[in-house]
Formats: structure tokens, sequence, C-alpha cells
């Protein structure tokens, strides 16, 4: 009998400290309007992503704009002034996409926050069918194994978030039109580089 | 009476059996590598099809090769024979909105299959049209010599074209030693071994996907790939046929890497897998966008597939 009334109480306090608990997250979720962080989806297929292309020195962001007070006007910048908002301008400004309370984060319009690394969940809340073949893996570039680890990019590996449109290239020389082609003896002359090599070396220069 | 004199007049008498028969066997002979005693030259004399070789047959091919090329090159190279996977037949996608005509999966190519710089050989063509032009099957207003500051051009798009991996392949079938074939994962390849350069498969390719060597490929040693296969991006001779082979010796692994131009490809434009997969890049691509094959009324059902994604 004794065994009883104590299991009893015991679920009662049960009920009422999960009850407790419940109320104090909720208040606690309407004081700081939090919302919970971005689920991961199951699509998102399991492929390593590299890290998102900082400029250098610039993250974390916290570190200058802890002390900064959020200013939501649109405004000449005295700060970054390298970025130039190319990207729906008119209907956007900073903190429509960075958070203004934690810089270190992104944040969607339904006021999710988003981290870097998986920023392609902001990108998707607008580009939702680019977003749905880039997890399909056919928007954007994929390397690795066709039937095995496939490395992904982030969008803003490819495209800068504030100029998205993607920057033109120099193209590599055109083959040799069939006139201009000559007979050389196998051994005499210079055998003509590969004009790829010096571009990938350029290019590795610059990502240093 | 005369026909006495004539008897007399020849030194010896032959017939015309035994002459037709000493020319038979005197022209044969000239074939024959007498000059050389090199024991190689007589053993790629021999040499069974590929097909026919059974696994020893084909290693002591490879070794001898692999010689030939170390004698040759003064470099060590790993020839791969291996066979196609079991369920996989490959298909290509290539975005055609998306691509900008850089060329960069043309010298990615040209580095990773040892095409010859000199005199040159490209396996891909990229193709600048102008917007508004006929273009799908007419290619005549294309043009391949675009070189401007910077690609896009304004006004212009970009169709590159390399073998369509064909399922009916026209250039298997003209071949008259069937040095080229199709394999079973859809892969059409040439034994260059096997190749006597009588440029048939060329004449019959619709996509001009095929190329000869007038002369003995040229290449930087420092740019040699040394990873090769035998059916794909081993060094080649003088006077025979090559081809795009979906990077055989990079695809047939598992896993196997992308192909080199899909690799390069700063778009994303290049897509390639396996056609059997449902859950494959390049069935998605098919099943989801607005794909068309080139020349598509010749039947030869390409696996290259040309897709817009937006």
């Amino acid at each position: 009998m004794k065994s009883v009334i104590l299991d009893i109480s015991r679920s009662l306090n049960g009920k009422l400290n999960s009850l407790l608990i419940k109320l104090l997250i909720f208040t606690a979720m309407v004081m700081f309007s939090y919302l919970p962080p971005a689920v991961a989806e199951d699509d998102i297929p399991d492929y390593f992503v590299p890290p998102p292309p900082f400029s250098e020195d610039i993250f974390p962001c916290s570190e200058c704009h802890a002390d900064i007070v959020p200013d939501e006007t649109r405004r000449e910048l005295d700060f970054h002034e390298d970025i130039v908002l190319k990207h729906a301008e008119e209907q956007r400004w900073c903190l429509d996409c960075h958070n203004p309370n934690d810089r270190d984060k992104l944040r969607s319009a339904s006021g999710q926050l988003i981290s870097f690394e998986e920023s392609y969940y902001l990108c998707g809340q607008c580009h939702g069918t680019i977003f749905r073949d880039w997890k399909a893996g056919v928007h954007g570039k994929r390397t690795g194994m066709w039937n095995g680890k496939k490395q992904y990019r982030l969008c803003v590996h490819c495209h800068n978030p504030h100029q998205p449109r993607f920057k033109p290239l120099a193209p590599l020389p055109p083959p040799v039109r069939p006139e201009d082609m000559k007979y050389t003896k196998s051994t005499s002359g210079e055998v003509p580089k590969n004009p790829l090599n010096s571009i990938i070396k350029s290019e590795r220069k610059h990502a240093k | 009476m005369p026909n006495k004199s004539n008897k007399d007049n020849c030194a010896r008498t032959i017939n015309r059996r035994s002459f037709l028969k000493g020319t038979a066997l005197g022209l044969g002979s000239l074939a024959v590598p007498f000059g050389t005693s090199d024991a190689s030259t007589w053993e790629a004399f021999f040499q069974k099809h590929f097909k026919e070789m059974n696994e020893s047959e084909l290693q002591s091919v490879i070794t001898r090769l692999e010689e030939e090329y170390a004698r040759e090159y003064d470099m060590n190279f790993n020839i791969k024979a291996t066979g196609p996977i079991p369920g996989v037949k490959f298909g290509y996608g290539l975005d055609v909105s998306r691509c900008i005509g850089c060329r960069r999966c043309v010298y990615a190519c040209v580095q990773e299959n040892n095409q010859s710089r000199e005199p040159q050989i490209h396996w891909i063509s990229v193709l600048e049209f102008e917007k508004g032009e006929k273009w799908v099957n007419i290619f005549e207003e294309a043009t391949k010599y675009y070189n401007p500051h910077a690609v896009p051009e304004e006004g212009h798009f970009y169709m590159p074209i390399q073998c369509q991996q064909c399922e009916n392949p026209p250039c298997v079938k003209v071949c008259p030693t069937k040095a080229t074939w199709q394999e079973r994962d859809g892969i059409t390849v040439v034994d260059y071994n096997w190749c006597i350069g009588c440029r048939y498969c060329m004449a019959a390719c619709p996509y001009g996907a095929r190329h000869f060597n007038w002369a003995k490929p040229r290449i930087k040693k420092k740019e040699i790939n040394t990873e090769v296969h035998y059916l794909g991006n081993r060094p080649r001779y003088k006077g025979v046929v090559e081809k795009c082979t979906f990077c055989i010796q990079r695809t047939r692994e598992n896993p196997g890497r992308y192909p080199a131009c899909v690799e390069i490809c700063p778009v994303g434009a290049r897509k390639f897998g396996n056609l059997l997969d449902p859950e494959s890049e390049i069935r998605y691509c098919i099943e989801h966008k607005r794909v068309f094959r080139l020349k598509e009324d010749l039947n030869t059902s390409p696996k290259f597939y040309y897709f817009f994604a937006t």
C-alpha cells in the first residue's frame, strides 16, 4: 500500500516537474524570442562541405560587433567598404540576412539562426528550386567520386553573396586552326606547355 | 620449232601456281619485322585481339607495354586494364544554360589523357553560337576559335562537343579490324595496338569526336600522366585514332573519380553518373530537366545529354 502511494506521489511530482520545465522554457522563449535553430533537413546529403570562404581575419564578426549597437538603416558604411550589394539591393539590407544580435550567425526571414557553415539554408529560402537541384547534385560543382564520397560546395564558394552573378573568366587559348598546323620533326622544336597549368598555379597563389 | 626455242631461252621453267605461291610468301615475309631482333616487336606482332586475350596473356602484354614505354619515355607507367563494373552504364549531362565557354575542360582533358600537344589534339571542342542562330543540328555558323578577353561574350552561348558514347555507334560498325568496340558499361574504346589508322571511324562519326595522330604525339615530359588504362589514356602511336573514353582510367574504379572535365568545370555544368542507378545525378537531370541529345535523327542514341537547368 505504502509503495503504491509513493508511486502515485512520485508520478505526480514527475508530471509537475515536467510541466514546470515546459513553462520555464516557454517563458524563456517568449522573453528572448528564441526560436529553435534550423533543423537539419534529412535530404541534405551527408557530404563534405568545405568551410566558408571568409576574407582574411574577418571572422568571428563578434570580435568587433559585440560592442556596436545594430543600426538597421540603409547608409554608406564606414567599414566593409569593399562590399557592394548587388543582390536585390532595393529590397534588402545587411541585417535582412546577418543576425543583428549575434553577428556570428545568419538569420532567415522566419528568424531562425543559421551558421555560416550551413548558409545554404539562408540562400534556399528564396532560391528554392536551385536549392533542390543543389541537394540532388545537379546545381553547382561536385568533385570526388561519382560512386562514393562527393565534395559539395557552399553557394558562396562560387557566388559572392553580395554580388552573386558569376564573374566572367578569361578563356584558355583556342585550338590551332588546321591551316596553321605545321609539320615538325618529332625531335625538333619546343613542345608547347598545357596552358591550364599556369592558370591552376595562379589560382592556387590567389587562394593563399 | 618455235616452241622449242622458247623453252631453251628460259633458264628455269616455272608454272603459274608456284609463281603465285612464291610471290605471296615473299610479300608476306616483307610484313614480318625481320630487321629488328627485339623480342617485344615479335610479341607485339603476334598479339591477340584484346577481347580474345585471357588474363595472363593480357598481363604479359601490359608488362611488355610498360617496358616499352619506360624505354621510350624514361618514366614508369602504371597501365591498368580494369574491366567494366557490373550494373553500370555511364551517362553524361551538360548544362547548356550554365556553360560559359572558358575551355578549362578542353585542357584538363588534354592533361589527364595525354593528348599530343604538337601536333595538337583536343578531344573536346567548345562551340560558340550567336543567340538567335540556328544551332542544334547546324554547326556551320558556330566557331570554336573564339578568343575574347573574357567569356561568356555578350549575346553568345556555348556548347562543348566530345564523344557522345552512342548506344548505336556508327564508328564501331565501320572498323575493318574490330579495333574499336563498345564495352558493357557503354564506353566505346580503341585498342591502339590493333588500329591500322584507316580513319573510316572518323568519317562515320557524325560528331567529329575521333582524332588522328598524324605524327608521333609530343608531350612535355613533366606533363605526362603515368596513371593510364590500356583502352584509354596510355601514350598513342603515330597513325592511330583516339577519342574520349569518359576517363576510363578514373571512372572504372570503385569508388571512381569523376572525369577530369567534370572536376575542372568552374560553373558545375558537367554531370556524370550511372544511368542504371535511379538515384544518380544524371538520372535526376534526365527526369527533371529539359534534355536533348545531338543529332538524334541519326539513331545513334548518344549517352551524352545536353540539358537546361534554368
